[in-house]
């Protein structure tokens, strides 16, 4: 009889933790994109996110984004400089449910990352964070500290 | 001309787990070929579009700069640059 395989550890952040004051600056971007989507990137250490970098969408599209590509440099370089790690990305969708489309899934090339989504359908923004990894979607929760 | 390339995560697999290779070439193009050549997988990430150009969801920076903002796959590269390849962060 031969043991199961270990089940490799999942990649990446359990949960991502946002002080309030980020977790708005998110959605002020995410409105500011309207009638696009809106999109950015995430750096910090562990589950807590340190630094919210807005982006351009080089889409510029309701239905999809592309964070500009020289914002995604400068992000990650000044996330190196500040010793931290790339976390995740955030994008917005406009008016659906803040899950992750075919298209998040089939262009998450970043399997370690967190994936935040506001959504923007409702009365209220919405925040929800997933991991995407091989096609397979898992909700992480979205902790926003009161300070 | 000797570069470095910076490979990320999701093409380490191809290049046997280095997280960085060596190659050559005058410009970005024969870079991103040889490494196609060598590491035949990694073709169907970095080969170029069916327009010639790079492939929608790769960005590639030589040192600071942002290729598509220089001449894309016939940006000169030199002794010592290094190529950096990061998969775009897109979705809808």
């Amino acid at each position: 009889m031969t043991a199961d395989p270990p089940t490799p550890a999942p990649r990446g952040p359990r949960a991502i933790r946002l002080c309030r004051a980020d977790a708005a600056a998110i959605v002020t971007h995410a409105r500011a994109g309207l009638p696009d989507e809106a999109c950015g990137l995430l750096a910090g250490t562990g589950e807590r996110v340190e630094v919210v970098y807005p982006a351009a969408n080089a889409d510029a599209s309701p239905v999809s984004y592309r964070v500009e590509s020289r914002d995604q440099w400068h992000a990650m370089r000044d996330a190196e400089a500040r010793g931290l790690e790339m976390l995740g990305g955030f994008h917005s969708h406009t008016h659906s449910e803040p899950y992750p489309s075919a298209t998040d899934v089939a262009q998450a090339f970043y399997p370690d990352w967190a994936y935040l989504i506001v959504g923007l359908g409702g009365a209220e923004p919405v925040l929800r964070a997933f991991r995407i990894e091989s096609g397979a979607i898992a909700e992480i929760p979205v902790l926003v500290d009161p300070e | 001309m000797a570069v470095e390339v910076r490979l990320p995560t999701v093409l380490r697999p191809f290049a046997d787990g280095r997280s960085s290779v060596d190659s050559d070439g005058a410009t970005l193009g024969d870079v991103l070929a040889d490494l196609c050549e060598r590491f035949p997988p990694m073709a169907d990430q970095i080969s170029p579009s069916d327009a010639g150009d790079l492939p929608r969801f790769v960005n590639v920076y030589v040192n600071d700069e942002d290729v598509r903002y220089l001449d894309s796959l016939a940006t000169k590269v030199d002794d010592g640059d290094v190529v950096s390849i990061l998969p775009a962060v897109a979705g809808g």
